[in-house]
């Protein structure tokens, strides 16, 4: 139980504050992106199979450019689907 | 000197030999051209996104090479197209940071994601419901030594 001397704010002060979005190639130090790795390249598209923009990838431009080449690699050779429905 | 890397799929409807040798013959083709052969992934049979010609599963082949001149590719790509034992293929130039990768994932640097532990929630701590005992309160309040109020100033 809370103590009355440990509650500061009425309500969480972090709601509403939004996270900061980050290329996750450029923080982890990826240089390369697999077109063979499905498990990976899932992560970029959606539920039918289409890229994500980097609006919500947070990519910066160079990565998302070898991210889309890497996903259409990858649906070429039968790896990750053209269409879906229910992808993940 | 550039890299290469050529994946293909195989039908899987022929025969385990059958497949192997479709995967040498173009291993054969590659180093009768002057290429030098790095590495040869079977990744084995694998299900498809998507059925190709029918069929729901295929046998992926990706071979790494080097050349001095990339000039017989089209060649290598036109008889791949006229393989029917070929259901698709994709000839791709490495860069450097494609050569680093590639070596640290045979060498185990990069392996399979290790999917994160799921966070086990503690659960709350249990109080049990303690009746009011005005007793055991007066008991505390006497133990306690009196603090006098101090007195406010009276409003009018």
């Amino acid at each position: 139980m809370a103590t009355q001397d440990e509650i500061k704010f009425l309500s969480n002060p972090n709601i509403g504050q939004k996270q900061k979005k980050y290329c996750r190639f450029k923080r982890f130090g990826l240089k390369h992106v697999d077109y063979k790795d499905p498990d990976f390249l899932i992560q970029f598209i959606n539920q039918q199979g289409k890229l994500l923009p980097r609006r919500l990838t947070g990519n910066s431009l160079k990565f998302q450019r070898r991210v889309s080449t890497a996903v259409k690699r990858a649906r070429h050779l039968a790896i990750l689907p053209y269409l879906s429905d229910l992808l993940k | 000197m550039r890299h290469y890397e050529v994946t293909f799929i195989v039908d899987p409807v022929l025969s385990g030999d059958e497949v192997k040798s479709t995967a040498k013959s173009y291993q054969d083709i590659l180093t009768s051209e002057g290429a030098r052969i790095i590495h040869v992934d079977e990744m084995g049979l694998r299900p498809l996104a998507y059925s190709i010609n029918k069929r729901s599963t295929g046998v992926y082949y990706t071979i790494e090479f080097t050349s001095e001149t990339g000039t017989f590719i089209d060649k290598f790509e036109l008889t791949l197209k006229r393989d029917e034992r070929i259901m698709r293929f994709l000839t791709v130039k490495l860069d450097k940071y494609a050569v680093k990768y590639n070596e640290d994932k045979r060498s185990g640097k990069i392996g399979k994601r290790v999917p994160k532990e799921p966070v086990v929630k503690k659960p709350l701590e249990y109080i049990p419901y303690q009746a009011f005992n005005p007793e055991a309160v007066n008991s505390k309040r006497s133990a306690e030594p009196e603090v006098a109020p101090t007195e406010k100033p009276q409003e009018n």
